[in-house]
C-alpha cells in the first residue's frame, strides 16, 4: 500500500508535485499523534476535574453556576 | 500603491488527498505574505469536535507560541495553543469546509516572524469555530517556505477540493 502524499509549489516556477511521503515521514506523523492523543487526553482529564469540583462547590454553597456569575460580576 | 499578486499555482487537493501543502522557493520579491486555505479533512479528526488543529511550519519549523481568541458557538476562550490552522472535518455536516487567512508581515526580515491567522469552520450545527490568532515564528531567515498539516496525526489528510493560494504584497 503506497504512502500518502503531500502536495508542494514551487513557487519559483510554479510546478506543483504530489510526493510520496517517506517511511520515516508517516512514522514521525504516527508517533506525533500518539502524543497529540496523549496531551488530549490529558486536557480532558483535567477539564472533567474542574467541572466535577465547580459542581461539587456549588452544591456546598447551595447556589447556581448563574448566581455564582452574578456574585463574581 | 501596494500590490497583491499571486505566488506560484494554485493548489487543489485531488481525490487522493494530501497529507500537507507547502509553497517553497519563495521568491524574495514582495513585502508581506498571505495564504489563504479552504480546507477539509477526508476523516474525522481525534474528537467528535467537527474540526482539527492544523500545524503551520516556516522554512520548515513548526511555529510554536501563540495566543488564540475563539468563539464556538457554545463558548469563548482564549487558548495557548500555537500553529493553529483550524480544518473542518467529516464530523461537520457533508461538504463544508473552513475558511482561513494567514499574513505574515515582513517575510524577509532578519527577525523572529509574527503572524496573524483568522480561520472560521463551517457546520450545519451547533458547533462550528471562528478564531483569530497571532503567532510567532522563532524563524530569523528570510521565509522561503511555508508549510500547512491538517493534523499531527497519522491519516489525517486533506480533503479533495481542499484548495490553498498563496499571495505576496509589495508596499511600493
Amino acid at each position: 500500500m503506497p504512502n500518502p502524499t503531500r502536495i508542494e509549489v514551487n513557487c519559483t516556477t510554479g510546478e506543483v508535485l504530489e510526493i510520496e511521503l517517506t517511511d520515516a515521514e508517516v512514522a514521525e506523523l504516527a508517533y506525533q499523534a500518539e502524543l497529540a492523543a496523549d496531551a488530549k487526553a490529558e486536557e480532558d482529564r483535567i477539564a472533567a476535574e474542574k467541572a466535577t469540583a465547580k459542581a461539587a462547590l456549588l452544591d456546598r454553597l447551595g447556589i447556581t453556576a448563574d448566581e455564582a456569575a452574578l456574585l463574581l460580576g | 500603491m501596494a500590490t497583491f499578486t499571486q505566488i506560484g499555482s494554485a493548489v487543489t487537493v485531488g481525490a487522493g488527498g494530501a497529507s500537507s501543502i507547502t509553497f517553497s522557493s519563495i521568491p524574495a520579491t514582495y513585502t508581506d505574505l498571505v495564504l489563504k486555505l479552504s480546507g477539509r479533512l477526508a476523516t474525522s479528526g481525534y474528537d467528535s469536535s467537527p474540526w482539527v488543529i492544523g500545524r503551520i511550519f516556516i522554512n520548515g519549523t513548526q511555529a510554536t507560541s501563540g495566543r488564540l481568541l475563539y468563539g464556538t458557538g457554545s463558548a469563548t476562550g482564549s487558548d495557548g495553543n500555537a500553529s493553529a490552522m483550524f480544518v473542518t472535518d467529516t464530523d461537520a455536516t457533508a461538504s463544508t469546509f473552513s475558511s482561513a487567512e494567514l499574513y505574515l508581515p515582513n517575510y524577509l526580515s532578519s527577525t523572529n516572524k509574527s503572524m496573524s491567522v483568522d480561520v472560521v469552520t463551517e457546520n450545519n450545527g451547533t458547533a462550528a469555530l471562528a478564531g483569530l490568532q497571532a503567532v510567532l515564528s522563532t524563524v530569523t531567515a528570510a521565509v522561503t517556505s511555508i508549510t500547512i498539516e491538517p493534523s499531527n496525526a497519522s491519516g489525517i489528510n486533506f480533503a479533495q477540493y481542499t484548495t490553498a493560494y498563496l499571495y505576496g504584497v509589495s508596499n511600493a
